[in-house]
């Protein structure tokens, strides 16, 4: 792998950078590995990445239906943050959000990390209560939060209307000044470009079709349009498609799949300082490093694999947006798409073995997948490798739904459901 | 935004009507007492996800109010039968040819 460093630039620049090359091999599969991932979003790849740095496993192949990082990763609207309710959550979020200040040098890849801060706002009594509550128990978790009246929101974050004349005046905010943004291509890139320099195969445009088991009922390998893979153990990392992929396995799982919308404006120059998040009217806004602001907006009510979802969604969070940010009201909106998001009863993600031998599945992270990503494939590989969960990731099995240990973070994901 | 057939109203309406309430047809154990973890894991939490037809229970809740159940595409979101509640269950195969997906 080529180190990226600033003498690299400067010799580059002779050669108007045209000489870089490419970042990672198309590898045709092999016809045997370790360990196969099926999906080459940002929690696979850094699977990959973790299982050939961490455990020494680097016979392990990425396997992708169309191009890596095109699905929920290349979807998000980049957020960072760790202020979930419940202990379990902040051990996996916080483990994520510590493996995110070191990231860009880890994977000698720039992946934008700026810990600008995220502000949820608070609209009603009840929303005071519940965030007052959040705060509490994130600080006895150790996870960074704080209560800022509504003159400090603003004083944070100017373009905020914190007139009490609006249908939901802001009554304050949570603040957690370690969330933020990070550029979410470049996460998967930067996993896509040290796997594959470990010897990982990253192999796009190779769906999957079926699982094999062989007698004993364990996994054989899997079936892909380019032939039968042969493999030890399999990852299923594969977000909304869980259900279709898990189910050619025979597998069942606790989850439905919901268009989930985003879109941009057209770029301006810096005008939004930080994330600004509203639960209860369902807003959330940043602006990229290239000047668009980049708006979140809700999941559809019925399951559906469309990638695209009703306008009427969209429409409501841009009308809380007016509302709360009036001067982007005449902005244009340049883009709107969707992403297929696999959510959970209890709203926490599944990173667990499996009833069939060497089968293991990391999904269920509907709404809020992105900033977990470092952290996920970390105790993903760890699971994988050691054939048992890490300490941290170690509630989020499949069986919480047979014990009854769920670990609800319905009122704490990014939007209501 | 869907246009949905009320079979109560006999009436399309805008999908803001409506309420999806998930997968259609998941009967509740029959002897609550005699049931194991696994069938309250099954009728609880299980779900079949399907991509492609599946039967789900929507709520004509600003309307009549009343529950029916509907066939629905998942990938093309588009409606290919509605019926009430308490009909069985139709060959959701059948539909799927007949619909030629």
């Amino acid at each position: 792998m080529k180190r990226y460093s600033f003498l690299e630039l400067a010799k580059n620049a002779f050669s108007a950078h045209q000489n870089w090359g490419r970042q990672w091999r198309s590898p045709e599969p092999k016809a045997e590995y370790d360990v196969v991932i099926v999906g080459a979003g940002g929690h696979g790849l850094a699977t990959a990445y973790y299982l050939a740095k961490e455990h020494g496993i680097r016979n392990v192949a990425v396997i992708e239906k169309g191009w890596l990082g095109g699905g929920n990763t290349g979807r998000n609207t980049t957020i960072v943050r760790s202020n979930y309710l419940w202990e379990e959550s902040a051990g996996l979020y916080n483990h994520a959000i510590g493996l995110w200040q070191n990231l860009s040098q880890e994977l000698n890849y720039n992946v934008m990390y700026s810990a600008r801060g995220v502000m949820m706002l608070a609209h009603t009594v009840h929303d005071v209560q519940v965030s007052q509550r959040h705060i509490h128990a994130n600080r006895l978790a150790g996870v960074q939060n704080e209560w800022l009246t509504p003159e400090e929101a603003k004083e944070y974050c100017p373009p905020l209307n914190i007139s009490k004349n609006i249908r939901y005046p802001v009554m304050g905010a949570a603040l957690q000044r370690v969330g933020g943004t990070a550029r979410h291509d470049a996460v998967a890139w930067g996993y896509a470009r040290g796997a594959d320099a470990l010897g990982v195969d990253i192999i796009q445009n190779c769906a999957v079709t079926g699982i094999r088991r062989g007698l004993n009922g364990g996994v054989e390998g899997v079936e892909t349009v380019k032939g039968f893979i042969k493999a030890k153990k399999i990852g299923v990392v594969a977000a909304g498609h869980t259900s279709v992929v898990m189910d050619m396995a025979g597998l069942r799982l606790p989850l439905e799949s919901f268009p989930l919308q985003a879109l941009v404006s057209e770029p301006v120059k810096p005008a939004f300082p930080c994330v600004v998040m509203s639960n209860t009217i369902h807003a959330y806004i940043s602006q990229s490093d290239k000047g668009e602001l980049v708006i979140g907006a809700g999941t559809d009510q019925f399951v559906s694999y469309s990638q695209a979802g009703g306008i009427h969604i969209t429409n409501h969070t841009i009308d809380a947006i007016c509302e709360l940010f009036p001067h982007f009201r005449r902005m244009r909106m340049l883009r709107n798409w969707g992403g297929i998001v696999d959510t959970t009863p209890d709203r926490s993600p599944i990173l667990s073995k499996t009833a069939v031998r060497g089968l293991y599945v990391n999904c269920g992270w509907g709404t809020g997948g992105f900033k977990a990503t470092p952290g996920s494939g970390h105790v993903f590989a760890h699971t994988i490798a050691k054939d048992e969960p890490h300490p941290i990731n170690a509630p989020f099995t499949i069986d919480r739904f047979r014990t009854g240990r769920l670990i609800d973070e319905a009122a704490a994901a990014a939007v209501a459901h | 935004m869907l246009l949905i057939y009320c079979p109560y109203c006999d009436v399309e309406r805008a999908e803001t009507e409506f309420s999806c309430r998930g997968e259609a047809h998941i009967a509740r154990p029959a002897d609550p007492s005699q049931a194991t973890d696994e069938d309250w894991v099954e009728y609880l939490y299980m779900r079949t996800n399907a991509k492609g037809v599946a039967a789900e229970r929507w709520r004509h809740i600003h309307g009549c109010g009343r529950f029916f159940n509907a066939v629905r595409d998942t990938v093309s979101d588009r409606f290919l039968k509605i019926y009430k509640t308490g009909e069985p269950k139709p060959d959701l195969d059948a539909i799927a040819k007949e619909a030629g997906k």
